[in-house]
């Protein structure tokens, strides 16, 4: 599965990145980001696509994972 | 999963519903009219309390602009938000919000009091809302290009620390020893809620608008990006609860001449927010927002809300501000220059366009 770190990004990168990962990867992607603002920026674009979200800390970070 | 975005909505219309609310208070309380909350006004009236600027009539170290900062501190912290990070170009970022208080102050407000004086029925607002669109759309398009200021690297706490310090330290001078400050004796900045209510509406409205993201700018520009109407929905509140607040108090007046703090120049109010949206887009967030992140520990937003203090100075030192008399020869040069620089930095920092020039 395509992973994209989208650590240190500012509005809206992260989303503007995680869609562009999901037009190219569209049967899922995971995304890594570094505060909650972009998290739920995130989850809410995936939720809206249709994809399973599935959300993992790590570290200081976490990871979206986005399922169809 | 599902949950946490129903809490996020309910978050962003409290927050929104706020806003709209204290906005009128805090007029009713004593704040000039259509401005309960205009953090370009407010940022400008702090320049002139401090002497950067020597515009008499705008001198006065709002409570609201360091409430908003600390109560975003306090919510960020308490929540383990508070993040100290920055380095994201930050002289770049500097000359934007520069640019977007220059457009703000031609316009005569930021995008919040945009909203405010739209809600009191002031229809010089409504074209500077499709200035503000026009100029989010033409940001979007050179985000679309691959326009990013490069990533923000995590900091020291203590560089995190210091904008709300800052704050604070102007709230005790504001307090104990406001003689060393600038003070109007008439005009809009002599128009002020008292001190305590002024500070609490602040504080409020900067914890929720941490908890909620809200912000102006996000909007309009997810909407067209994502078609995620979320933090719209923050901004219709704004506009609802004001607008109904208004109704209420009387202050509802319809028309283009003899609106409060604002001049009838069509085509300056559309490029003055123009300009106001096409840097905020550039910058990721409307000035409102940039406070609440200065507090959240973003020091990419700290040196944003720098560049409108000083923004402010250069608009009131210059003689580019307008008046009710109508936007100024040398503010007109101005809005003309900025978008020639809005150009130049949105081009240089659009990795697809670079591209395929070389």
């Amino acid at each position: 599965m395509k992973m994209i770190d989208t650590s240190g990004m500012s509005c809206p990168q992260p989303v503007l990145a995680t869609k562009k990962a999901m037009e190219e990867n569209p049967d899922g992607v995971s995304v890594m980001v570094d505060n909650t603002t972009a998290r739920e920026n995130v989850q809410r674009f995936m939720v809206k696509n249709g994809y399973q979200v599935t959300v993992e800390k790590v570290d200081e970070a976490f990871v979206l994972v986005a399922k169809k | 999963m599902k949950g946490s975005v129903v809490k996020n909505k309910i978050a962003i219309i409290v927050a929104g519903s706020v806003v709209g609310i204290f906005s009128v208070l805090l007029v009713f309380f004593g704040n000039p009219a259509n401005m309960g909350f205009c953090i370009a006004c407010f940022i400008r009236d702090i320049a002139g309390g401090m002497g950067l600027h020597r515009a008499e009539v705008v001198q006065y170290v709002r409570p609201e602009v360091l409430g908003l900062v600390l109560g975003s501190f306090i919510l960020a912290s308490k929540n383990k938000e508070f993040l100290s990070r920055g380095g994201s170009s930050p002289f770049t970022r500097l000359i934007l919000s520069i640019i977007v208080m220059i457009g703000a102050l031609v316009f005569l407000g930021c995008p919040l009091r945009m909203v405010l004086r739209i809600a009191g029925g002031d229809l010089n607002a409504v074209v500077g809302l499709v200035g503000f669109l026009s100029g989010i759309y033409v940001g979007i398009l050179f985000l679309n290009k691959g326009f990013n200021l490069k990533r923000s690297y995590t900091l020291t706490h203590m560089e995190g620390y210091l904008f709300p310090f800052v704050n604070l330290v102007l709230l005790v001078i504001l307090l104990a020893i406001p003689s060393i400050l600038f003070f109007s004796e008439s005009g809009p900045g002599a128009s002020k809620a008292p001190i305590w209510i002024s500070l609490m509406a602040g504080l409020i409205v900067g914890g929720l608008a941490q908890k909620s993201r809200l912000c102006t700018v996000g909007g309009a520009r997810d909407t067209i990006l994502f078609r995620d109407s979320h933090l719209l929905l923050g901004l219709a509140m704004i506009l609802v609860f004001s607008f109904l607040g208004n109704l209420a108090f009387g202050n509802f007046n319809l028309g283009f001449e003899g609106q409060p703090i604002a001049h009838t120049d069509g085509l300056w109010n559309f490029l003055g927010m123009s300009l106001v949206g096409w840097g905020s887009v550039l910058l990721g967030g409307c000035p409102m927002r940039q406070l609440i992140l200065s507090g959240e520990g973003n020091t990419d937003s700290v040196i944003s809300v720098i560049g409108l203090f000083i923004g402010a100075a250069i608009a009131h030192n210059f003689g580019l501000a307008s008046s009710a008399a109508g936007a100024t020869l040398p503010g007109q040069i101005a809005v003309i220059l900025s978008i020639v620089i809005l150009l130049i930095i949105s081009w240089g920092n659009s990795e697809f366009l670079r591209k395929s020039k070389s």
